[in-house]
């Protein structure tokens, strides 16, 4: 919402820079994003009044002016505009000035002539037609401007001279005296000559860029001065004739004066941000009130006063109809006679303007101007396509249409409201008029309509139209009903006072729903139990006051705008601003001690993120949701059931519109990204949740998943199962088992392992399948984990517990066996751990085989054993014995010989 | 005898003097001290003296031997020295080489940030609690206040499962307030962080997914003047004793009165800066009294119990806390920008 503080001050006076109005507003509830000073571009910018014009002697197109800018002496100043006579009011950037766009000007030299500053165009000061509709240019065709296109063929001769015919009727003529002839008018005298003999004329034109000695096409059929489009020529054939130029100024202004004032660029526009439940607050008077009480200032509201007596009987002239009340709680309607529609006045366009509203005649310019001051949004429709002289506030039916201000076809339904006459809807209620009943140029009779509709309707009905207007964003947070009246009179007074028609006596004014006041009861003890403080009664007492709440005794009854105060809450937080939040005394936590921590989940969580953190592996956060092709992207079975995701049914896109079941492809997808980055390597780990159908309440099942994922030069299958296994350790999970897995459809068949804990599953790794990889554009080998955060979990093995360090020294012996290659080496480590008795404390792998020496189909696997006793120093021959017991298990079992 | 002795001692202390090296030393320790030595050699012939002679011989001899051992013990000391000395030179290395890679892993900035926060409330008493994140409307809206109508219902804003807008991403942590007031005991200290979503699309500023950090307090005779004095604690803890902090009146349907706190801009002072937009501040959370019809849907009288809860936007520490520019970075996950954390 922007405000403007030259609007504000006609409430309320305050005395304070922009930052202290923003720090204050911000404090006591309205936060201000932003202030601007509008003219803070614009510096020693001045009005001047051009005495003289002449040629520039070196240029064909510039003019050397001297103007008055009320100074001792005139300054010269050098224009390439064409728009200008001696006579005018321009504004004169001088010398040392600047402009809107970080824009300095200073004297210097054009084609060798002396210029002490710049003539600004309304561009140049930051405004446009819009602003001000009277400086819009009307060029003429110059010839002395022409440039052909084609220097070869000229369209028009280079030697052309007065009373040449350029086609039909239209001939060559110069340009004696220019005088004004009103305001953008001006009357020039013309000569050329016909068979030969001079002939003259006087012509009235709007084009701005003549004068004399000018050469002009003149129409003799129709008497008028020819523009480009006259001649059908292009802008680039008269480069000069442009509808452009100097801002000539038609204000109450004189030289010398700053163009601040004359171009409202002194008025200063504070944005700010409105919570939801301060509708009230979207409005020049509701931030007046906040402003007045956050000053201590007294605000000075306006009683409208509406003079009427326009011909006519309004009950006779309109009929309202609100067949559904509860959606339209109070229609209240003025009518206007005998309108002329014109654009609004300088003050009401600048006001509108530095609120972000566009002007467009005088009629909806009220209905604008309205709404700001008063927060009530209104509608005018043209009275002639009201048929019938009835207005019936409606249910839309099924698929009725009507074509919006915006020119949009709206298909409607019977949960829309719209406002209708005795045959069709002719605007769209609380959200934007229809076409059919638009204020048009000669729109005569006009009926205000200010009413108060249900928020929700009117929110639902803009959301599914897609069309959230000003109106609807205010209607949707549910306005006063009680301000329709005073707004419907203020348009009705604006009216009057731009002279733009007569108002009709009456009012028409239908009240479904009488709010009753919300009273509630003043517990000061509570208000300070509530914010921790020692406010005084009478301060709560004058606060309230200060915000238009009737305090009476202990009951404070809330103003009818006040919709979001409702309990002693509220009441607390209106006290708490003023009082000041920054005034509540800071305290420390009292009460009952409660012991905080985590939970064993979170714990695991941290101690499970460092040990990947040791392994090398750096943490990554991915989106919940993917897309459903991500499925197919790593391979899954188009029957796998896991592939039953939730859909999100609004989503951003397709790649984000279902939750995964599944990790595997976040981290494909961010292991493919820094392949793509050309990141030599990479080792990833996420903990995050997957989304399983099937919670209770309709929601999801969320376990968590501990994925790692890996790539780069020497990174292999046992380097990931390295990673895997110091996580396993980290939990002492017990009894840990990898098993070959070939069916895992995102894993290579032969690289791939499911990890144990007993027959518990915790999860697989692997190298992820090269299809899979390729699917995501990796040509190297990816590797993969992904572990169950439940099931590991459940695995935890119990606390550390010390045992005690050996006394007796270990014997080690190595062996060395052939078996056949199918043979596990995990096979191989169990027999031996089975076979070797009480001695056998150690087992360890440290060569596989196969070669020379070694049959083909066979290996040789070497293991280090470690034999030692708690009790004594063993022997040589019980170590013997033991190796022998082992080497004759693995030959009957696995029938591995040693080598 | 004397002259001989006087002879070897001579000779002998100037050719340990001049030992190039150990095994050299040891050659003179067995030329002149050894079994077969030259000093033995003089000791054999002690016999053929007089008795009178023999102790002051001997005493000379031993005297003789006395000194040539200390000498012997000196120059091999010396020798050792000087080998020591040559052999770490030998050894010297070029410590400029860069060391051997220890490849440790980085957590990410977002979840230092995170753990930090649930340091300091863990020391301040409140627990940590996890909760879904595929969540009723009926939590995530009705039971904080936040009625049929309110704008960030609309499937605009929130993401949906199905068509009656029963089932929903989370659009704040703040359903976590609900699940803690239905499952925990009064009092409540607790702290939710977690995912959260909202229909943005993704730019610098905004992702469709993010992080929050919610928490509950709840207890007899709490006053926002305690939420101010936790919450200035916190702040201290997160940007250094005496960080300054001020509390604006927001709104919040489920907290009244409510408020956001902002810090003071760590880089201007408060003077404003492009960093704190010229305003001098930042905001850093927004919180409040819980509202008393929330405590009386989950069933706690509000004229007994009060309480005050927050909501932290974690991206938003994150980004500050390490100068992050582009929120984007947080969910790309390229390891140039993980291994700077």
């Amino acid at each position: 919402m922007k405000l403007s503080r030259k609007w504000l001050s006609e409430f309320v006076a305050v005395e304070a820079s922009d930052r202290e109005f923003a720090e204050a507003m911000t404090l006591s509830g309205s936060k201000v994003e932003t202030t601007e000073d509008l003219g803070a571009e614009i510096s020693n910018v001045v009005v001047g009044r051009i005495r003289k014009m002449k040629r520039h002697p070196d240029s064909d197109h510039m003019w050397i002016c001297r103007v008055d800018v009320a100074r001792n002496e005139p300054v010269q100043i050098v224009t390439g505009a064409w728009n200008i006579h001696e006579g005018d009011l321009v504004p004169v950037a001088l010398h040392k000035s600047t402009l809107p766009g970080g824009k300095k000007i200073e004297r210097g030299k054009l084609r060798g002539v002396m210029s002490d500053g710049m003539l600004c165009s309304l561009s140049e000061l930051g405004l446009d037609e819009r602003d001000f509709p009277y400086a819009a240019v009307t060029a003429a065709a110059l010839l002395n401007d022409y440039h052909p296109i084609d220097p070869e063929k000229p369209s028009i001769p280079a030697d052309i001279q007065p009373g040449h015919k350029i086609f039909g009727p239209v001939v060559a003529a110069g340009v004696g005296a220019v005088e004004p002839a009103g305001e953008n008018r001006w009357s020039c005298g013309l000569m050329w000559t016909e068979n030969g003999e001079p002939v003259g004329t006087t012509v009235e034109t709007s084009c701005e860029n003549i004068h004399s000695m000018d050469m002009v096409a003149y129409n003799t059929k129709t008497g008028t001065i020819c523009t480009l489009a006259d001649l059908h020529a292009e802008q680039r054939e008269f480069p000069h004739c442009i509808p452009d130029g100097i801002f000539v100024l038609h204000e109450d202004c004189r030289p010398g004066d700053d163009i601040k004032s004359v171009i409202n660029a002194d008025d200063h526009v504070v944005e700010f941000e409105i919570t939801p439940n301060r509708p009230d607050c979207l409005s020049v008077i509701g931030l007046a009130r906040e402003a007045a009480a956050t000053f201590s200032a007294p605000l000075r509201l306006h009683e409208p006063v509406v003079k009427g007596g326009a011909e006519g009987n309004l009950p006779e002239l309109l009929d309202v109809e609100t067949p559904d009340p509860e959606l339209c709680p109070r229609y209240t309607a003025r009518m206007v006679r005998n309108v002329k529609i014109a654009p609004s006045p300088k003050w009401m366009r600048e006001r509108l303007r530095s609120m972000g509203v566009r002007p467009i005649n005088n009629i909806v310019d009220i209905t604008n101007y309205v709404m700001l001051e008063y927060g009530q949004p209104m509608h005018a429709f043209d009275y002639r396509y009201v048929k019938g002289g009835k207005i019936i506030v409606r249910r839309a039916s099924e698929g009725e249409e009507l074509t919006t201000l915006d020119g949009s076809v709206r298909k409607l339904n019977p949960n829309m409201l719209v406002i209708a006459d005795d045959t069709r809807a002719v605007g769209l209620a609380g959200i934007m008029g229809g076409e059919n009943s638009e204020i048009v140029d000669d729109t005569v009779d006009v009926v205000f309509e200010s009413a108060n509709f249900d928020g929700t309707c009117i929110r639902r009905t803009a959301l599914s139209l897609g069309m959230r207007t000003e109106a609807s964003a205010k209607f949707e947070k549910g306005l006063d009903p009680l301000n329709t009246l005073p707004a419907v009179n203020r348009a009705c007074e604006l009216v009057e006072m731009l002279g733009a028609g007569e108002v009709v006596d009456g009012v028409i004014d239908i009240l479904n729903h009488v709010p009753q006041p919300t009273v509630l009861k003043l517990e000061p003890e509570k208000i300070n139990a509530l914010l921790g403080t020692d406010v005084p009664e009478s301060e709560m007492r004058s606060i309230l006051r200060a915000l238009d709440f009737g305090v009476e005794g202990d009951t404070v009854a809330v103003p009818s705008w006040r919709g979001d105060v409702q309990c002693m809450a509220d009441l607390a937080e209106e006290v708490a601003r003023f009082h000041g939040y920054n005034n509540i005394p800071t305290t420390l936590q009292r009460g009952e001690t409660t012991q905080g921590g985590y939970s064993p989940l979170q714990m695991a969580e941290r101690r499970l993120g460092s040990v990947c953190r040791a392994c090398g592996y750096d943490e990554i956060i991915t989106y919940s949701f993917i897309s459903p092709a991500c499925y197919d992207k790593i391979g899954w079975a188009p029957d796998e059931p896991l592939r039953n995701s939730l859909k999100i049914l609004n989503p951003l896109g397709e790649d984000t519109s279902i939750m995964r079941t599944t990790t595997l492809p976040s981290m494909l997808d961010i292991l493919s990204r820094n392949y793509s980055y050309r990141n030599k390597s990479a080792r990833l780990y996420e903990i995050g949740r997957i989304y399983l159908p099937g919670g209770p309440d309709g929601l999801a099942n969320e376990p968590k998943m501990l994925t790692l994922g890996a790539y780069g030069e020497g990174f292999d299958f046992f380097t990931m199962k390295g990673a895997v296994e110091a996580l396993l350790r980290e939990l002492r999970v017990e009894d840990v088992t990898f098993a070959a897995c070939q069916n895992d459809p995102s894993y290579h068949p032969g690289r791939c392992a499911g990890v144990y804990a007993g027959e518990q599953l915790l999860g697989v790794l692997g190298q992820i399948h090269p299809t899979v990889a390729a699917n995501y554009d990796v040509d190297c080998e990816l590797y993969c984990a992904e572990l169950s955060f439940d099931a590991l979990l459940e695995a935890q093995g119990p606390g550390a517990e010390y045992s005690p360090l050996p006394r007796f020294p270990a014997v080690s012996r190595d062996i060395a066996v052939v078996c056949r290659e199918e043979v596990t080496v995990g096979a191989l480590e169990a027999c031996i751990r089975r076979a070797g008795g009480r001695l056998l404390r150690g087992v360890e792998l440290f060569d596989i085989y196969r070669g020379q020496g070694v049959a083909a189909g066979s290996k040789s696997a070497a293991f280090s054993l470690t034999l030692r006793s708690d009790e004594r120093s063993i022997t040589a021959a019980e170590a013997d014995e033991e190796i022998r017991d082992v080497l004759a298990a693995l030959e009957k079992e696995l029938g591995a010989v040693l080598r | 005898m004397k002259d001989q002795l006087a002879k070897i001692r001579a000779e002998a202390l100037s050719a340990f003097e001049s030992a190039k090296d150990a095994a050299g030393l040891d050659a003179l320790r067995v030329k002149y001290l050894g079994k077969k030595g030259e000093l033995t050699g003089v000791l054999k012939m002690m016999g053929k003296l007089s008795p009178e002679e023999r102790p002051v011989m001997g005493q000379l001899a031993n005297d003789v031997r006395a000194a040539l051992e200390k000498a012997l013990e000196e120059s091999s000391q010396k020798l050792e020295a000087a080998a020591l000395e040559l052999r770490l030179k030998a050894e010297a290395v070029d410590v400029t080489i860069p060391g051997k890679t220890v490849a440790v892993g980085h957590q990410h900035p977002m979840n230092i940030a995170l753990d930090e926060l649930k340091d300091i409330f863990i020391g301040m008493g409140f627990t940590v609690m996890d909760g879904p994140e595929v969540e009723l409307a009926e939590y995530n809206f009705d039971r904080l206040n936040a009625e049929e109508g309110h704008p960030s219902r609309d499937w605009s804003d929130t993401f949906y499962f199905d068509t009656d807008s029963r089932v929903m991403l989370r659009s704040q942590t703040s359903p976590m307030q609900v699940r803690a007031m239905d499952t925990m005991p009064l009092p409540i200290r607790v702290v939710a962080p977690g995912r959260v979503y909202r229909k943005d699309e993704v730019d610098a500023t905004h992702s469709p997914m993010f992080h929050q950090v919610e928490g509950l307090v709840i207890d007899k005779n709490v006053t926002m003047a305690d939420l101010k004095g936790a919450l200035n604690a916190v702040a201290e803890r997160l940007f250094g004793e005496g960080t300054k902090t001020r509390f604006r009146p927001h709104h919040f349907p489920f907290t009244e009165p409510s408020c956001e706190m902002d810090v003071q801009c760590h880089k201007c002072g408060g003077a404003g800066c492009p960093t704190c937009k010229g305003e001098g501040w930042i905001e850093l959370l927004g919180a409040g009294m819980v509202h008393p019809r929330v405590l009386e849907m989950s069933g706690i009288d509000p004229e007994v119990y009060t309480g005050w809860a927050f909501g932290f936007g974690l991206e938003r520490l994150a980004l500050r806390r390490f100068k992050i520019d582009d929120m984007r970075l947080i969910f790309e996950n390229d390891v140039r920008f993980l291994e700077q954390f």
